[in-house]
């Protein structure tokens, strides 16, 4: 961000151009407008008002919240832009908080990056940084430093979002992938794959039609509630691209064990199976974006499920399959027909079939 | 092979080209119904029709009376083995 | 979702297994080992796979996954000629998904996308065409693949082209039919199948004939079949039927899709844009007489192996492959040479690791437990020691 040693308010530069243009990128004035109309005028904080070159944050705030830093980073690339239930910057807020929030921690404080493609609609980016704004004020983060560039047409498409963020884990808390056990039980909170099916649905290309919105969502207070009925939760992930069946492949490969899923526990929309069976695709690979899956202690599930109903994106939590030993570290799933099938890691990308 | 899936159809978008709506489970797309277009079924007669639905084209029709039979025969199946199964348990 | 939900109900599915193991004791004593039945398709083999019908199934029956993958029995040289036509300037090249990872001789259709050719994924060849009217300055050529259920598909696309004044859209045509291969592979020596599983799609275009033909022919069970769990296994107890009482038949589990005749506006659109090419190379299987199709004279203007040049080499398979071992039931997957050491999903060398519908693949993705648990032990001991 540009600099002015001036810490107090002052007026906002104003951006006067309906398109991003090369111009925005120049490190001018044209870029100072961009920037304070557009960025700091939505995300509005203190932190981010003294338009520093970073945020200064002190530690004596950190500290008192607990005993490490989580700290994270992730780039944000999707087609289309705006999907049902989301846009690319709903998605970059939320995908941040929930990298951390996993980890046990408090999301405390983010950074957003983007990197706009010559000719993107100033109007679209207004939305995209509306709905940033939003999402960080539903999970309690504030943005308070990030970066801008243009890249000509055709080097980049559309828009790419970098976010990092940090926050503070309560020392009570110890989550890792390595930390399953047999006996230990799987909890999803919902239904799996709506974001990938809204997001291939939402592809001109298919020609689709369908009512189903993606899960697109922060979940930090979710989790911390969760942490606070156990702080002995195992491991804790949110399965995002590779879907649920890449994390518990994760899971069992990092805790050697194994894991046993009941088909007949998961649950998925009619429209996301409708789609599924169409194209071929399992939906048990399929991305999510607003949903975790945990490993706890059987003692713990109960009053852990009772937790996540309690939320709107808990509401249809269930537990779909348990730790077991297995000297061979594989996931399996009992088929709701009665038969048992290998759930293994994906080799490359789910690709639609004919056959 | 040949991935097919069952869907019915809502809609009929064109006519002359035999282009229809389908719903399968929720999600609705345009397909080619020129196979199950005849003489016996114009295609404005076939709303509500189940078809399979295979690269966007409608192959089949789906017969309900056949599918029924199918369905009879293992409900047949099912029975004699629960009436079995309880011949078979001790009295209690 | 209707006519799918109650051909998975469990509880049927329990009578038919209770069915099929009390007939198959009786069959597997008359043949005096275990019976082989083949499900020729891929669908076939992807459900049994997909819902775990094997490890249910009683331990005298054994089922042979049969070559009915169109993606997986592409040969090598064809994939060559696609990237080909991709990698020209003028040409937007579109195909089912399942095809984007079959290997050429140098390289498969998704690294030859991320090297700049404009490949283009469809669900439906009728797509291809909408891109060849929004594209008029490119050629759009289709990957036309698949067996019968298919061909009408494309070859209905052909002739909306022809009826649209389209120019600039055309097929590679690499449709394959299901009989002749079929009939090699019943030809061949020392085949130990005892009955089966016929493919319900295909029926569905083609009608019963055919396979009322092949069974009177070779004497054996044949029972088309529909691809949900309940249909399969209805379709295994027919089969096991007929051996039981040495009938050798055709019988249709599957008519509330399969017309007795096939369908006829589907076979017409076939008759008039495709003809029987000479023969066909199967990945695998070698070249096999009358196999496949080509565009006939009167489309040439919608064939991209007449309008542009296609090389079609013929590039043999590589020779510690074991797929035709496999496919004909003399060996299991896991018992080939070089599976999950030199041929993995990852990098497939023979035809059956190619597709998920493949019978290797589905071994090694879905797989028995049991041989595959020791595997992957074995592996990760083997990957230790290096």
């Amino acid at each position: 961000m540009t600099t002015s040693s001036n810490s107090q308010k002052r007026q906002l530069g104003v951006l006067n151009s309906d398109v991003i243009t090369l111009s925005h990128g120049s490190g001018g004035k044209a870029m100072r407008d961009l920037i304070e109309d557009v960025f700091v005028r939505a995300f509005d904080n203190e932190k981010l008002s003294h338009m520093e070159d970073q945020a200064r944050i002190e530690l004596s705030e950190l500290q008192a919240k607990g005993d490490r830093l989580a700290f994270t980073t992730d780039s944000y690339v999707i087609f289309p832009t705006f999907f049902p239930g989301g846009d690319i910057g709903k998605l970059a807020v939320s995908g941040t908080v929930n990298d951390l929030a996993v980890s046990g921690a408090k999301p405390l404080y983010m950074t957003c990056s983007m990197i706009l493609e010559e000719g993107f609609p100033v109007a679209d980016l207004r939305k995209i940084v509306q709905s940033m704004k939003q999402t960080a004020d539903r999970a309690g983060v504030a943005i308070v430093t990030g970066d801008t560039k243009v890249v000509e047409k055709g080097s980049a498409d559309k828009v790419f979002i970098n976010t990092a963020g940090i926050g503070v884990i309560d020392s009570r808390f110890n989550v890792s992938s390595s930390n399953a056990q047999p006996g230990d039980l799987v909890i999803v909170n919902g239904t799996l794959g709506d974001h990938g099916a809204a997001v291939i649905a939402a592809r001109q290309d298919l020609a689709f039609e369908t009512n189903v919105l993606s899960d697109c969502a922060p979940l930090n207070l979710l989790i911390a509630d969760m942490f606070e009925a156990c702080q002995d939760i195992h491991c804790l992930r949110d399965a995002t691209r590779g879907g649920v069946a890449t994390i518990l492949n994760e899971f069992v490969r990092d805790s050697k064990v194994g894991i046993k899923l009941a088909e007949k526990a998961i649950s998925i929309r009619p429209e996301v199976r409708g789609i599924c069976e169409i194209l071929g695709l399992d939906p048990l690979y399929l991305a999510n974006e607003g949903k975790i899956v945990s490993i706890v202690p059987p003692a713990y599930a109960g009053k852990i499920i009772d937790v996540m109903r309690r939320h709107e994106e808990g509401a249809s939590c269930s537990i779909i399959g348990e730790v077991v030993e297995s000297a061979s570290h594989m996931v399996t799933m009992e088929t709701s027909f009665g038969g048992e099938r290998v759930v293994d890691m994906l080799v490359g990308d789910q690709l639609p079939r004919i056959c | 092979m040949c991935l097919g899936i069952p869907g019915q159809i809502i809609e009929i978008i064109d006519e002359e080209k035999k282009i229809a709506k389908v719903d399968v489970s929720g999600v609705r797309r345009s397909i080619n119904i020129a196979c199950i277009v005849d003489e016996e079924h114009p295609c404005l007669s076939c709303v509500g029709d189940w078809v399979l639905i295979h690269v966007g084209f409608a192959m089949g029709r789906i017969d309900a009376e056949e599918a029924a039979k199918t369905m009879a025969l293992l409900q047949e199946l099912e029975e004699a083995q629960k009436e079995m199964e309880a011949m078979s348990r001790p009295p209690s | 979702m209707k006519y799918v939900d109650e051909f998975r109900d469990p509880e049927k599915a329990k009578s038919l297994f209770c069915e099929i193991e009390k007939i198959s004791k009786g069959v597997r004593e008359k043949l005096g080992r275990q019976i082989q039945l083949m499900e020729f398709c891929g669908g076939h083999t992807h459900a049994i796979f997909r819902f775990g019908i094997e490890q249910l199934l009683s331990k005298d029956i054994e089922l042979v996954h049969g070559p009915g993958c169109p993606v997986c029995v592409l040969p090598m040289g064809r994939v060559d000629d696609c990237v080909a036509l991709a990698e020209r300037s003028d040409v937007i090249f579109t195909t089912f998904g399942d095809a984007m990872r079959v290997p050429g001789s140098k390289k498969n259709l998704l690294q030859c996308k991320a090297e700049g050719a404009d490949i283009r994924m469809v669900y439906s060849p009728l797509d291809a065409l909408e891109l060849a009217k929004r594209y008029p300055e490119k050629e759009v050529i289709f990957f036309a693949l698949g067996f019968e259920t298919t061909m009408p598909s494309t070859a209905l696309t052909v002739l909306q082209a022809e009826a649209d004044g389209v120019t600039n859209f055309s097929l590679f045509c690499n449709h394959i039919t299901t009989v002749p291969i079929l009939e090699s592979l019943l030809d061949s020596e020392n085949l130990c199948i005892d009955g089966f599983i016929a493919p319900g799609h295909v029926s569905m275009v083609v009608g019963e004939g055919p396979f009322e033909h092949i069974s009177s022919k070779y004497k054996k069970p044949i029972v088309i079949s529909g691809f949900e769990p309940l249909d399969i296994l209805q379709s295994i107890y027919m089969a096991l039927a007929q051996l039981e009482s040495g009938r050798a038949q055709m019988e249709d589990q599957y008519s509330r899709v399969v017309p007795k005749d096939g369908n006829a506006p589907g076979l017409n659109a076939m008759q008039r844009v495709f003809e029987l090419r000479d023969y066909s190379d199967w990945r695998g299987l070698g070249t096999v007489d009358k196999s496949g199709v080509q565009v006939t004279n009167e489309f040439a203007r919608f064939d991209a192996e007449r309008k542009f040049p296609v090389a079609n080499v013929k590039i043999e398979d590589p020779s510690e492959c074991q797929c035709g071992d496999v496919l004909k039931g003399k060996i299991k997957p896991w018992q080939c040479k070089v599976f999950s050491s030199k041929c993995t999903p990852e990098n497939p060398l023979g035809a059956l690791m190619v597709s998920s519908e493949g019978a290797c693949a589905a071994y090694y993705n879905f797989g028995n437990m049991n041989e595959l648990q020791e595997l992957r032990k074995s592996t990760e001991i083997a990957d230790v020691t290096k």
